[in-house]
């Protein structure tokens, strides 16, 4: 745990970076934070969680086996992938091709007052998912080394994680939609088509 | 209960409520009584199945398929239901389908007692979330009860529990 460097990167930098060049990519994004970044950023293809802290990530491999043709970004913070630890077991396990991890990781719980998680405390969620089994993992904390992951978040093969460092900062919550049956009416009704998400 | 040469039909006729449903994604957590289930799901060209490490996996597992546009069945043992409790918020909020098999302990005939506390509440704590619960008591309805479930799920969005009653399931005499 010694030596350990800061995250200095600016998530909503970070959120803008890589929905720059996020194509017909699929995203579904984890309770706190990480959603309201994303609603700085407002797509029909974009499933932002308010709740169910920990479902990001298999929401994410529920999506990416029904859409096999299509790229599925989740990105959550490390609070919220912390609580679903085993999520990464039953992902390195399935081995989708096609999906890819983000962390936004502040090492704390920014949304409920900024107490540590255990990433500050010398949990590697990228040593996790590595272990499990991951395509790849990598963690980054610099500007270049994210401009070289955001490629590799829509290309590289699956499963991808990516752990981004991010500093402290905090911003207001962003996001006017909230209402999840909306939420997810407006994803599958762009995804697909009218006649389908309603039969 | 144990998978000593038992042979029954209700697990088949819950796999083809399944397909006959167009359920695309299995997630489960095993238990005894969906052992032929679980066979007859992973090997089922069409499905994909997938083992969880907890429960509340497949209820994040299965939001993230109907986003897709997959129908999927989350099959688990009673115990399970309590590790599923918060999630429940996804599909319930969302309006979203979910369709759970759960088979039951802790009721007919049972020898563990540390399976009592969850499966005699089971049935209670899924009602007080707002999941609808349908039993089934007896081989011969099994099928039938899990096809009409799936429909209630699927065409009403809305959560949908059977409980698949531990008679079913027998029960090993430890008086013996
Ligand atoms: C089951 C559950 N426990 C606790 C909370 C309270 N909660 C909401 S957001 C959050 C922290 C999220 O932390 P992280 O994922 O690291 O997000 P960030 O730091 O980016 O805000 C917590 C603990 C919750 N919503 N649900
Ligand atoms: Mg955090």
């Amino acid at each position: 745990m010694t030596d350990r460097k800061k995250g200095t990167l600016d998530r909503r930098y970070v959120m803008r970076t890589i929905v720059a060049q996020r194509g017909d990519t699929l995203m579904v994004t984890g309770l706190g934070s990480t959603t309201y970044d994303a609603g700085t950023v407002d797509h029909p293809n974009t499933f932002c969680l308010w709740g169910g802290m920990g479902a990001a990530a298999m929401t994410g491999l529920g999506l990416a086996l029904a859409q096999p043709e299509r790229r599925v970004l989740v990105m959550t913070g490390d609070g919220e992938a912390l609580m679903g630890l085993g999520a990464l077991a039953t992902i390195g396990a399935q081995h989708p091709r096609n999906l890819a991890i983000a962390i936004i990781d502040n090492e704390h719980y920014s949304e409920t007052g900024m107490q540590a998680t255990h990433t500050q405390r010398g949990v590697s969620l990228g040593a996790v998912a590595q272990a499990c089994g991951f395509a790849q993992s990598e963690t980054i904390y610099t500007e270049a080394e994210l401009e070289a992951m955001v490629p590799k978040l829509f290309g590289a093969e699956g499963p991808f994680f990516g752990v981004i460092k991010v500093n402290t900062q905090r911003y207001p919550m962003s996001i006017r939609v909230r209402d999840g049956a909306y939420l997810k009416d407006r994803f599958r009704e762009n995804l697909l088509g009218a006649e389908r998400a309603y039969y | 209960m144990k998978h000593e040469s038992i042979s029954r039909v209700w697990p088949d006729d819950i796999f083809d409520a399944l397909k006959k449903a167009d359920v695309k994604q299995v997630a489960y957590v095993p238990d005894a009584g969906h052992i032929e289930l679980i066979a007859s799901c992973t090997g089922d060209p069409d499905i994909t199945a997938v083992s969880l490490t907890t429960e509340e996996e497949g209820i994040a597992m299965l939001a993230g398929a109907w986003l897709g546009g997959d129908r999927g069945a989350l099959l688990m043992q009673s115990s399970g239901a309590g590790n599923c409790i918060n999630m429940l918020s996804v599909p319930l909020h969302c309006r979203m389908p979910l369709l759970m098999i759960v088979t039951m302990r802790g009721e007919w005939g049972e020898f563990n007692p540390w399976q009592l506390p969850m499966g005699q509440n089971t049935e209670r704590v899924f009602q007080d979330m707002g999941v609808y619960v349908q039993r089934a008591n007896h081989a011969d309805e099994v099928g039938q009860v899990v096809y009409a479930a799936s429909q209630l799920a699927f065409s009403s969005n809305c959560v949908v529990a059977v409980l698949l009653s531990q008679r079913l399931l027998g029960f090993k005499d430890w008086s013996k």
